[in-house]
């Protein structure tokens, strides 16, 4: 058997887990393992400018390839500055190994210099976490790391590694396992038969449903069955921001997005629905609005594999708890002799759904209200500039705020894990790194983060990487000059004070792309929107920024009413509710 | 309604501060808690009551289960059960309190198991209830100090909790 150090296993763990890029930042208690990382070159290695930034490059690397990402960070402040992106990973339920160094175990516990107790700072963000023992349990415990990460409802793991386990000169008998068992971890791997056949039921005789389809069927790899479920029952769908992507974005069956800044038919939808089917959703409170006023007349199926996602906020009347891929395969199934034998009344009432349906997507939304004699550039139209560019295929990452909501409307996704953004803890900083992460596994993709001069500042030391890495994202910038979203609120709820929501002293962002050696361009009026995105678009090996200078004073709608508001409580526009 | 969870889990460290964390997390509440190994070393058992409705305990006991490192857990107030605490009480005994306290502790069934001039140690065991019970039967005034183990318990009959 082969003799290796504690970092040479923990090296070729990786390399046998088949992990192909790892991103990092070195330091005291991990130069053992990155002495490791020199010595080989099978895995690639990217440097970072800031911990935080490796962990969303890592995120955006699972969320648009499905593998689990890898980052390597140091004790204490490599650790802390990692704690938000791992956070960021947990509430999207992506996976990803996150290895810190620790100080040498016989200085945990005494304030020595760079230690901060990982295991217990990140608990509460993590599914699990490892502080590892002794340097024999390296490979196992990597091992179950990934298993732990990648298998039911994934999510980041940490492992942490005392750094005189790492020690080149204590050799120890290398084998990684093939599998490994837990008997405390079983995911369920099919669901309940009785539960589903409940389902089929109520998909056999509802009048007025409606599909809602979350990020599950993203991560879950069940976009395809969705898509046949969803053909096949011929109900009209919505999917969640996360879920963006699973089903088509441009298909007729398609309502839009649902709640906080969903369409008024997807919300009307839900609200007057008779059946909810929710797959791989956890009916959030940006989905939700008032609980007790929600879907007041629907019967739920809740489909998850997490059972604690089910009937945690909304009771779910059937429950099923599975993988969403093979409880949808084993629905389909069964749905098909029930569809064929469909009722003439219960075709009736789907199409009466489907009319006033019609009726509510007449309503058009999300038409861009505008004056014409404005040169003015609204920010949905940037996005709308970006969606042109791009034909509608690109890789679309976003930060956080306005131009996020104006993406997720703007920029309809037909493929899953196209569209990449911080959902669950709405982490500002989150476009730019995420987009590092989907171009470094996908080099000849077109890849887009959507991004607002707030959030772009969170995490604009990364352009140094992109230099040294040669990343060709294109960067758009919708800037308003202004927190925009926090506006938007202090416009709607404290009468205007904008308390701490004004962006000043900007730096000119062309420039600053330039000193890293990218091209940048700036665009003020509408004439120029779409020549030069495309000119943009068309630079294929060089990073692009493009600063859009958008109208400052736009709100995102339809927004819902909060508080005590159901679903079907909107504002439209500007002073104009439902 | 108070419940009483028995959890099974690796005996790990820092298997127990995910489960305390997870309480403090979620803002589920702990009344009381104790813990230990079983007679298979590899494994914790722990027993917890907390105050929660039906919606609640159900998430509680899912989050739980969630957790890694629990194998198993049981509701035990879903179904009958025993249960039993263990009280350590330290109390004033002189003069005419001497042979009250003493009376009182016989009733309760608890025992003496450390005396001085001054003092009673009584060890008592029983269901909180009744631990509750011969705290009020007792003068305050009396009362130096207290220690509880906290409810442990088990299902009546067959029905064990193993892996």
């Amino acid at each position: 058997m082969e003799k290796l150090s504690g970092a040479d296993m923990l090296i070729r763990a990786l390399q046998d887990e088949g992990v192909d890029h790892v991103f990092g930042y070195p330091g005291g208690a991990v130069l053992h393992i990155y002495d490791a990382v020199f010595r080989q070159n099978r895995i690639q290695h990217v440097l970072v400018r800031h911990e935080q930034a490796a962990t969303h490059m890592a995120d955006g690397y699972a969320r648009s390839t499905g593998r689990p990402g890898v980052v390597l960070v140091t004790s204490g402040p490599g650790a802390t500055n990692a704690i938000t992106g791992i956070a960021t990973a947990y509430m999207d339920s992506i996976p990803m190994v996150v290895i810190s160094g620790q100080v040498q175990s016989h200085l945990i516990g005494t304030d020595s210099f760079q230690e901060t107790d990982m295991v217990g700072v990140s608990r509460p963000i993590v599914k699990h976490s490892f502080l590892v023992r002794t340097a024999s349990e390296i490979p196992e415990t990597i091992k179950k790391a990934f298993y732990i990460a990648t298998s039911g409802r994934p999510g980041p793991v940490v492992v942490d590694i005392p750094k005189d386990l790492t020690d080149p000169t204590n050799l120890f008998d290398y084998s990684y396992p093939e599998t490994v068992t837990m008997r405390s971890y079983s995911p369920a791997t099919r669901g309940h038969t009785g539960q589903i056949k409940k389902a089929i039921k109520l998909l056999a005789k509802c009048e007025r449903p409606v599909i809602y389809a979350g990020g599950g069927v993203v991560q879950g790899d069940a976009s395809s069955q969705l898509i046949e479920l969803t053909r096949l029952l011929g109900f009209p769908i919505t999917n969640t921001l996360m879920g963006l992507g699973a089903f088509p974005g441009t298909d007729r069956q398609f309502l839009g997005m649902l709640g906080m800044h969903g369409t008024f038919e997807a919300n009307n939808a839900m609200h007057h629905s008779d059946l909810v089917f929710a797959i791989g959703a956890r009916f959030d409170d940006r989905i939700t609005n008032t609980v007790s006023k929600f879907c007041p007349y629907a019967e739920i199926i809740h489909l998850d594999i997490d059972p604690t996602s089910i009937s945690k906020t909304v009771n779910a009347d059937v429950p099923i708890v599975g993988p969403v891929d093979t409880v949808l395969d084993e629905m389909i199934k069964l749905l098909e002799p029930e569809v064929a034998e469909r009722s003439e009344k219960q075709q009736q009432m789907l199409k009466e759904w489907w009319e006033q349906i019609e009726g509510w997507r007449k309503q058009d939304c999300l038409a861009v209200i505008r004056d014409e004699s404005e040169d003015i550039i609204k920010p949905q139209e940037a996005v709308q500039a970006v969606y042109k560019a791009t034909d509608g295929k690109a890789y679309v990452t976003s930060d956080v705020g306005q131009h996020q909501m104006f993406a997720a409307q703007y920029y309809p996704f037909d493929e899953p894990r196209k569209w990449i953004n911080s959902g669950g803890l709405g982490t500002m900083g989150f476009g730019l790194p995420a987009a590092m992460g989907v171009q470094v596994a996908f080099p000849d993709e077109q890849v887009v983060c959507i991004t607002g001069e707030g959030s772009i500042q969170m995490n604009i030391q990364e352009l140094s990487t992109c230099s040294q890495y040669g990343l060709p994202i294109k960067i758009i910038n919708v800037n308003n000059g202004s927190l925009g979203m926090v506006k938007q609120w202090q416009d709607m709820q404290y009468e205007g004070r904008h308390s701490h929501s004004y962006m000043d002293s900007l730096p000119d962002f062309v420039k600053l792309v330039e000193s890293y050696g990218h091209v940048g361009f700036k665009i003020e009026s509408r004439d120029e929107l779409e020549p030069v995105m495309a000119e943009a678009m068309a630079i294929k090996n060089k990073l692009v920024f493009v600063d859009i200078m958008v109208d400052p004073s736009e709100h995102v709608y339809p927004m819902l009413i909060a508080p005590n508001g159901s679903l079907r409580d909107m504002w439209l526009s500007k002073g104009v509710r439902t | 309604m108070r419940r009483i969870i028995s959890v099974l889990m690796e005996n790990e460290p820092g298997a127990l501060s995910r489960v305390i964390g997870l309480f403090a997390q979620r803002n589920y509440n702990i009344e009381t808690l104790t813990v230990a190994p079983t007679e298979d070393s590899t494994l914790s058992r722990l027993t917890l009551s907390t105050l929660a409705g039906d919606e609640q305990v159900e998430q509680i006991t899912k989050q739980l289960n969630k957790l890694i490192e629990v194998v198993k857990l049981v509701d035990l107030t879903e179904g009958e059960h025993i249960e039993r605490e263990l009280m350590l009480i330290k109390l004033k005994a002189t003069g005419a309190q001497r042979a009250e306290v003493k009376r009182t502790s016989d009733i309760f069934r608890g025992q003496v198991i450390d005396v001085t001039q001054s003092t009673y140690t009584i060890q008592l065991t029983g269901t909180t209830e009744k631990l509750d019970a011969f705290l009020r039967a007792l003068p305050e005034s009396s009362v130096m100090e207290v220690v509880r183990s906290g409810v442990s318990g088990l299902s009546r009959g067959e029905k064990v909790l193993t892996t």
